[in-house]
This record gives C-alpha cells, sequence and structure tokens, in this order.
C-alpha cells in the first residue's frame, strides 16, 4: 500500500501504542489484571473443527514449544457403525500439518483438538513434590521452570497426557492457557488463530462472557469425567469414543 | 518426529518414556532394605533365636542398600540440584515428597541408630585396641561415649529393642510409601490399585529375606565356617511363608482384573500378552514366584539332606531376587509401553552408557555390595558373640 | 531441628507460599513472557482498509494471523514486512474436501474445482465470495 508522511506518522504512533498495549507488564503491574476477577477455561466445540492445525502451528510458534512435542494436538477419530469402543485414531506430527483427505465412508470422522485441561482439582499438581506446579487463583496450571526438580511425577499423573520434559532444559512443560496473553487482553494463540472459532477462551467468573452462556445453553462434555479431575476444557458434540 | 516406534494411537507427547530403568532400581532397593530389616526384626522383637546368626548381616545389609538407594533418583532427575527443594519446601499432598523424610527417618532414628547401639560394645573395644588410621575410624564411631558398663549394655539393649519395634512399622512405611507413589495415580490403571501399597511391601519382604539368605551363605563359604542350618531353615521358612502372602496377593490383583474387565483392561491384557510376556508370565511369574514357591514348599514337606536343602534354598533365593526385579520393571516400564487412551503401544529404548541406561544401572546394583563388603570389614558381624 | 529451620530460611524463594504452595514470582514470570502472535485486534489498529474488507465477507471470523502468521515482531519494527502466504498451500489446508470435515464447512475437490489454477485467481483471501454474491 502507498502511503504518505502524514499517514505513515499515523501508522507508527498506532504501532506504537499498538506495542504498549501488548507490553501492558505483568499482572501485578498490569493496573487492569486482577487474578481473583477470573476463573479460565475454555470450550472446544466439535462440531467446528475442520483439523486445519492451525492451533498447533501458532501454540508452537507462540511458546518456544520444541519438536516432537506438543503443549496442543489435534486427534483425526474414525468411528464405524456403533462401535463406540474400537475408534481408530491417528495424529500425525499432531496435526500439526492438517491432515490427509479420507474420502467419504460409512462411519463418523471428526476431529478433537486437545490439550492442557487446566483441571479445577488437578492430579499434576496433587503429586509435585516440591510445588513447581501449581493452579493459579484466576484457575490456569502452571509451572515454575526455575523451581522444577524434573522428576517427570506430574506427566506421570495426568490423564491427558498433555505434559512433557523439555529435551534441553530438563523441566516439565505443559500448555499455560497463553496465561502472558490472556492476563493482557488478548485471547489464546491457538483460539487466535483457530480459522471457525471452534476453540474460544472462557472467563468462568465472567457472566457476561458469551461463551461461558454457551456453556449454560448448550450440552457440554469434559474429557474422562471418571477421573473427577474438575477439567475445564469443555467441549460440544463430544462423541462417546473418545478417549 | 519419534525415533521410539510405537503401533496403534498414542497421545503424542505419550510415545517416549518417562521412567528409566533407574526408576526399576529404585523400588528394588529399598524393597531389600524393608525385607531385611523385618527379617532382623524377627530376631529381636520376635524372640525367633533361631535366625540370630543373620541379625547383625541383615542390618549391615540394609544399610549398605540404603545407602545406595538415593542415587538412581539423583541420576534421573531433570535438576538433581534442586532436590533438597524435596526438603524445605515437601508438597504435603505429594507422597513423593512425604517419602523424603520417610527416608531420611528410617536412615537416621531407625537403622543408623539400631546398628550403632548394638555395635557400641564392639566398637568401643575395637577403637580401644585397633591402630593406626582404622583407630581413628572406631574412635568418631563411639560418638564419644566409652561406657561399657552393665547398665549401659543394658540400656542400648532395651534403646535398641523400642527402636526396632518402631523400626518395623518404619520399614513398612518405607516400602509401603513406595507402593504408594504407584498406587495412587489415578491416571495410569496399571498402577492406581489399593493393593499397590500391600503386594510391594510383600514383594520387598520376599526380596530381603531372599538376599539376606544367599548373603548368608555366602559369607559363611567365603569364611569357610559352618553354616548354622536351623537358621537357615527358618529363615527359609519364613521367605516360604511371605511368598504364599505374595503370591496369594498378586494373583488376587490379577484374577480381580480380569473378571471386572473395565476399560483398560483389554489394553492391558494385550499388553501383558505381547510385550511384558516374557518379563511378567515367563521371568517373574513362573521363574520368580512359582518356582521358588514350589522349591520351598518341597523343602517344608520333604526330608531332604543338608546339601540338598542349601542348593535348593540358594536356588529359590537367586530366582526370587530375579522375579522380584522383574517385578518392579514389569511394574514401572510395564505402566508406560500402553497408552492412556487405551489405543496403543510403545517401546522402552534403554540406552547403554547413557545417563539412565543400562550400564549406570549396573553399577548401581553391584555398589551395594561393594559398600556391604566395607562394613563388613569395618563392623564384623561374627567377632563377638553376645553374651 | 535448627540447622533445618536456618536452611529453610536461607533457601526457600522469598516469595513462596505468597498465593499457595508455590513461588508467587512464578506468576509473574510467567505472565512477562514474550508475545508472538500480535492479536487482530492491533492488526486492525493500522490495517483498517482490509479489516473493513474483510467483516463483510465470510472470512470475518478469521484472524488476520490465522494466515498471515505471528506478526508481533512486525508491530515492534514496521520495516520486518511479513511475507505473502503461498495460497497453493495455505487455502487447501482448509478448504480441501475431506469426508473428515464437517458438512456445513465450505469445501472442494480443488483439481475439479479450479483445474489447476491458484485459488487467488478467482477468490480475494480477504473478501473470498465471488464478486457479485453478497457475504
Amino acid at each position: 500500500m502507498s502511503v504518505t508522511r502524514r499517514h505513515f506518522l499515523t501508522l507508527t504512533g498506532g504501532a506504537a501504542l499498538a506495542w504498549d498495549f501488548l507490553l501492558a507488564g505483568t499482572p501485578e503491574e498490569s493496573p487492569n489484571y486482577k487474578m481473583a476477577d477470573h476463573w479460565w477455561g475454555m470450550l472446544i466445540d466439535v462440531t467446528k473443527c475442520i483439523g486445519s492445525g492451525n492451533c498447533v502451528r501458532a501454540c508452537a510458534e507462540e511458546n518456544d514449544v520444541p519438536d516432537g512435542f506438543f503443549r496442543t494436538w489435534v486427534e483425526h477419530y474414525h468411528v464405524n457403525d456403533w462401535h463406540l469402543e474400537n475408534p481408530v485414531v491417528e495424529s500425525l506430527d499432531g496435526g500439526m500439518h492438517g491432515f490427509p483427505v479420507v474420502p467419504e465412508g460409512t462411519g463418523k470422522d471428526f476431529f478433537i483438538p486437545k490439550m492442557c485441561n487446566h483441571c479445577a482439582d488437578s492430579p499434576c499438581t496433587q503429586v509435585c513434590p516440591v510445588g513447581a506446579t501449581f493452579v493459579t487463583p484466576d484457575g490456569v496450571v502452571l509451572v515454575d521452570e526455575k523451581y522444577c526438580l524434573g522428576c517427570r511425577y506430574c506427566i506421570q499423573a495426568c490423564p491427558y497426557g498433555c505434559r512433557y520434559l523439555h529435551p534441553t532444559k530438563h523441566v516439565a512443560q505443559k500448555c499455560t492457557l497463553c496465561y502472558h496473553r490472556i492476563t493482557k487482553g488478548l485471547t489464546t494463540a491457538c483460539c487466535e488463530a483457530c480459522p471457525t472459532g471452534a476453540r474460544q477462551l472462557v472467563d468462568l467468573k465472567n457472566p457476561k462472557d458469551p461463551i461461558h452462556d454457551f456453556l449454560k445453553t448448550h450440552s457440554v462434555q469434559v474429557l474422562k469425567p471418571h477421573l473427577a479431575t474438575g477439567a475445564k476444557a469443555f467441549y460440544n458434540g463430544l462423541d462417546g469414543s473418545v478417549r | 518426529m519419534h525415533p521410539v516406534p510405537f503401533e496403534g494411537f498414542m497421545y503424542p507427547n505419550e510415545v517416549e518414556l518417562q521412567w528409566s530403568v533407574l526408576i526399576v532400581l529404585y523400588p528394588f532397593l529399598t524393597g531389600l532394605v524393608a525385607g531385611a530389616f523385618i527379617l532382623a526384626s524377627l530376631e529381636r522383637v520376635f524372640k525367633v533365636d533361631a535366625v540370630k546368626p543373620t541379625y547383625r548381616l541383615a542390618l549391615l545389609t540394609a544399610l549398605a542398600f540404603l545407602l545406595v538407594a538415593p542415587l538412581p533418583l539423583q541420576l534421573h532427575l531433570g535438576h538433581p540440584e534442586r532436590s533438597l527443594e524435596m526438603y524445605l519446601t515437601p508438597h504435603r499432598s505429594s507422597a513423593m515428597a512425604m517419602f523424603g523424610f520417610v527416608y531420611l527417618w528410617y536412615l537416621m532414628a531407625v537403622l543408623v541408630l539400631e546398628i550403632w547401639l548394638d555395635y557400641r560394645r564392639d566398637i568401643v573395644l575395637l577403637a580401644q585396641t585397633s591402630t593406626g588410621w582404622r583407630r581413628w575410624i572406631y574412635r568418631t564411631l563411639t560418638l564419644g561415649s566409652f561406657n561399657l558398663s552393665e547398665r549401659s549394655l543394658r540400656i542400648d539393649d532395651k534403646v535398641g529393642w523400642i527402636i526396632t519395634v518402631i523400626g518395623i512399622p518404619s520399614a513398612f512405611l518405607l516400602h509401603g510409601y513406595v507402593g504408594f507413589i504407584f498406587g495412587s495415580v489415578k491416571a495410569n490403571p496399571w498402577w492406581a490399585s489399593p493393593l499397590m501399597p500391600v503386594v510391594f511391601l510383600f514383594s520387598a519382604m520376599v526380596s530381603g529375606i531372599a538376599a539376606v539368605m544367599l548373603l548368608y551363605q555366602f559369607t559363611a563359604r567365603i569364611r569357610k565356617t559352618p553354616v548354622d542350618m536351623r537358621c537357615l531353615d527358618t529363615v527359609a521358612k519364613y521367605l516360604f511363608y511371605t511368598f504364599v502372602v505374595d503370591f496369594t496377593l498378586e494373583m488376587l490383583d490379577l484374577i480381580q482384573r480380569i473378571y471386572v474387565a473395565d476399560e483398560s483392561f483389554r489394553s492391558l491384557d494385550f499388553m501383558v500378552h505381547t510385550r511384558l510376556w516374557m518379563s511378567q508370565v515367563v521371568i517373574q511369574i513362573l521363574m520368580g514366584t512359582v518356582a521358588p514357591i514350589a522349591i520351598l514348599g518341597l523343602a517344608q514337606v520333604y526330608k531332604l539332606g543338608e546339601a540338598v536343602r542349601r542348593r535348593m534354598y540358594t536356588l529359590a533365593g537367586v530366582l526370587t531376587l530375579i522375579g522380584i526385579l522383574a517385578m518392579r520393571w514389569n511394574v514401572v516400564i510395564g505402566g508406560q509401553l500402553f497408552s492412556k487412551s487405551f489405543l496403543g503401544y510403545t517401546t522402552y529404548k534403554m540406552g547403554f552408557a547413557t545417563r539412565e541406561g543400562l550400564l549406570p544401572a549396573a553399577v548401581l546394583l553391584i555398589l551395594p555390595f561393594l559398600i556391604l563388603w566395607v562394613l563388613l570389614k569395618l563392623l564384623p558381624p561374627w567377632t563377638e558373640q553376645k553374651v | 531441628m535448627l540447622a533445618f529451620l536456618g536452611l529453610r530460611a536461607y533457601f526457600v524463594p522469598h516469595s513462596f507460599g505468597q498465593y499457595g504452595h508455590y513461588r508467587g514470582d512464578a506468576i509473574a514470570e510467567i505472565a512477562a513472557l514474550p508475545i508472538v502472535h500480535a492479536g487482530h485486534q492491533t492488526c486492525e489498529t493500522c490495517h483498517v482498509d482490509i479489516s473493513g474488507e474483510k467483516t463483510k465477507g465470510k472470512h470475518a471470523g478469521v484472524a488476520c494471523e490465522a494466515c498471515h502468521g505471528p506478526q508481533a515482531r512486525h508491530t515492534m519494527d514496521l520495516s520486518i514486512v511479513p511475507a505473502k502466504p503461498d495460497a497453493a498451500v495455505l487455502c487447501t489446508q482448509c478448504h480441501e474436501a475431506s469426508g473428515a470435515k464437517p458438512k456445513w464447512f465450505p469445501q472442494v475437490d480443488t483439481k475439479e474445482h479450479s483445474l489447476g489454477l491458484i485459488c487467488t485467481t478467482c477468490h480475494q483471501p480477504h473478501r473470498p465470495s465471488l464478486k457479485g454474491e453478497s457475504k
């Protein structure tokens, strides 16, 4: 686009403003963010997921996720007829590069994005021997990389397989719900990049949050409810075959 | 981009195993500690006189293994330099954190104290009679107390008895906790079971008794002294009883799983029939449990000659130790070979000369015996006969 | 006992226990991590014309960085101009017809649909409906 000098000055001013907006600082410094006012979760609408893999790529870039490990990933399910107990599931490279085309056939096909469920009764924080992983007052499960011993007990305790050990830093890592973004009024990288709005951040303490409203008016499920983890990643349209 | 081959479906982060052969070693070593100590307490608290010749040997064996036990953990940690955090800010809801204190308690307040009290008279005498650098070692070990009066020796005995009484539940706690570390992980159906601490404990007792039984025969052979057969037969008898309880518990777990057949069952069943066939069915169950029980049972039922019995006990002991090591392998490694989606399996690629490979594991298995050798030289169990 | 308490006072980080059994400072440290995706609101601050076009079309709900990749660096230094996305790869990632995708989602067999022509020959990515159709 061609730019006049005046236009350019407006643009740089705008850019500076935008950048300052990004760098609003730490929760304590950011005047607008108070942890006690928020209780974060996520809605994953399975009926909208097209398996683009945008979320996986965006997360990897946003959070410097090492190759071969995943803070979020997408699974492709194929369910034959009524056989809910024997789905065929694949997730090559976590779905980072999308999925191969499948022809129309018998049975159901769908995509399931997975991530840390930021459990309210998190089994991973329960087992951490030193308090290196914890639930923040605003409901996000985080890892303190300066304190983690790398014992891997949390990775064993997570029923959803969302944790991994960083290959060179030797500490446990996982989805942070883009804490560095949501505390500044931005949404998570995966939600930002999702082309169909299948992933939406939700603030369960905000009655005016439209996603919070969605949860109250639709049938939603969580993964592995029998383990009573208090998972806060809610799925709309979750098939019974999903593990 | 996973170099590890897997089949079926696994969550992407699950393909590589988290806990290696070093974590297999850890419950094996602490199990030997608990088992050896229980054997020692048989004499001290339950007044089973027959096993007295193994008393001091059992205590020193327990110490040797307990000293090595934290080493595989340190090698495994991503940041071993931060391990002090477990003592400074232990997370009270974590079994692993609480275990750090159980370990410390058992080491200092039970084992070391009991050994010191039992050996105190000998240490003082050795401090007075030895020369050179040995003299300094013994003098330090006396901790300043040279009192060998009748009264002080009686106090030693009384306090030692109390410590052993406290020590028995402590030993149960030591290894029961390790079982709980696994048994409390609800995410993993191979581990999550209220039976896990109990199974671990009884298999620990079996391994500890078997180890002392073997060491007793071995040391007698090296020293060319006769084996007290009454002692050996009694130890073997207790090994047999403990083994029967252990086997019953493991079979109960297995039968319950097969009967109830919950969502994880088909996946686990397939895993046992394929990836764990050799280590679980052949080595752990047949070779490591059924065979030793049969051998020991035969020795209980039939009157057999002394030399024959000694050979049978040796064979049973060796098979037992292999079997219990296999059991630890099957629990730790087996629990990570299947996907928590119950749709796939991975493989364990054990390195050789890597930080968590076969070589350091082998070294850590041999190290306790070297330490035991030093302890036996320093505090010989056989020089003084207790009055 | 004293030694333990002494060790504790010296070694345990100051902010430990501030909000719970963890280092309170960790929260601030994690919240201060660098931002890589600018977020579409930031793009719209400057790229007013394009975002205006987009809101009228079917890609209204698709964030800028969903196609253009993370652009926080660009907002920091305008001389860093992002590379144009490769339409041949990008468009098909979403719109290639597959039995696995939900039926409501617009998808085509690109070989039949465009006979080898690149998508942008006919479709403007910011307002992809063909001219003449509304929304």
